[in-house]
């Protein structure tokens, strides 16, 4: 059976979850591998939030949000994006891929983009594979 | 405020190997502002070395717990209990922090340090910290505008400049701002260069006796005098 990636997804409210609604309403196609997590806006993202989540067992995660220069609390988007990079680091100390986490930007208008999102993060992680810790649980649990 | 610095994870990982149950301890004050040892640090240490330890297939139980100050036993006190269970404690509050946290719990806690110590600096802008005092014991400030040449010149010249400098920038590191340069041009804004002409003695590095204690004069042992004079 072929690995099907769990992923998680903040997406601000302004932007990334309305495009995902445009999305629903345009009818197109994404990969069903992600789940939504409304924010106000992506500076509201905690690094401790994308840490937890890989934690708990997401594959891979991705943070989207308004176009750089349009966030509605002006800078929240970019102080996201450095949030995103400083745990891509955590992630690489502890021997996991930083690939796994990733930072987007888009408008309400994109819905097509963020079907594309969706597809890109889903395929990258199939590619990298299970996290680290989830194929370490399950050789845990065979093992049992 | 004392600045201080997250150690590499492999210092700290090769630390708490022995240890089983382990409590990241932060500190909310000094380290909390400079992002490196308060409540989100100690959540963010715990959850990545959980992960760490799961992954290298050796599990550990890590938790995380902040107290508000960990110079002070008070704030150690009420906590006290609560880190009875645990094998170590990683505290990550400034050297101060870690010693004073393991003295107050009797010597019988294995205390770690999750941080190095840097400096005591200021917070130039969101997310920068930068040094401005060395503890010396014996302020000049008056003398030089109140730009201390002890912190500020990287060769700490009493009598400066060296001459190295280019552009304000010091010869030692060019991206680093003369002290002598910040000193020349604060006392012209100050219409006080006069005071550039003194001539400084060499310091008296002596003035700290190393480990210090003060003990402020209110707080001093009481003398009873007043028996002593009716007897």
């Amino acid at each position: 059976m072929e690995f099907e990636p769990k992923i998680l997804a903040f997406c601000c409210q302004f932007c990334a979850y309305s495009a995902a609604d445009l999305a629903g309403s345009m009818r197109l196609q994404y990969p069903p591998n992600v789940r939504i997590i409304r924010l106000l806006c992506t500076g509201k993202v905690d690094p401790l939030h994308l840490l937890k989540a890989f934690q708990e067992g997401w594959d891979g995660v991705f943070v989207a949000g308004c176009l750089e220069g349009e966030c509605h609390f002006l800078q929240g988007n970019l102080h996201a994006k450095q949030w995103v990079n400083y745990v891509k680091k955590l992630l690489k100390e502890i021997k996991i891929e930083p690939e796994r986490l990733e930072m987007f930007n888009m408008s309400a208008a994109m819905g097509t983009r963020f079907a594309d999102t969706v597809r890109e993060m889903t395929e990258r992680v199939r590619k990298l594979g299970p996290s680290p810790l989830n194929s370490h649980r399950v050789t845990e649990n065979t093992e049992k | 405020m004392i600045v201080a610095k997250r150690k590499p994870i492999d210092e700290i990982k090769e630390m708490l190997k022995p240890y089983q149950k382990i409590l990241v301890l932060g500190c909310g004050s000094c380290v909390a502002i400079c992002m490196a040892g308060g409540e989100k640090e100690a959540g963010l240490l715990a959850t990545e070395l959980a992960m760490a330890f799961e992954l290298d297939k050796t599990p550990k139980q890590i938790d995380n717990l902040t107290i508000l100050r960990q110079c002070d036993k008070e704030y150690i006190e009420e906590v006290k209990d609560k880190l009875k269970g645990y094998d170590a404690i990683l505290s990550i509050a400034c050297g101060v922090g870690v010693q004073y946290t393991a003295e107050a719990l009797g010597g019988e806690k294995i205390l770690l340090p999750g941080l190095n110590t840097t400096f005591l600096g200021a917070t130039v802008e969101a997310g920068t910290w930068a040094e401005r005092c060395r503890a010396c014991g014996d302020c000049v400030l008056a003398e030089y505008g109140g730009v201390c040449p002890i912190t500020m010149c990287s060769k700490s010249l009493m009598n400066g400049p060296c001459g190295g400098h280019e552009k304000g920038k010091c010869e030692v590191d060019r991206n680093r701002d003369c002290g002598w340069v910040l000193i020349y041009e604060r006392l012209k804004k100050l219409n006080k260069l006069e005071l550039l002409t003194a001539i400084h003695k060499p310091k008296n590095y002596g003035a700290v006796k190393r480990p210090d204690k003060i003990v402020h004069e209110a707080y001093q042992t009481p003398q009873i005098t007043q028996i002593k004079e009716a007897k």
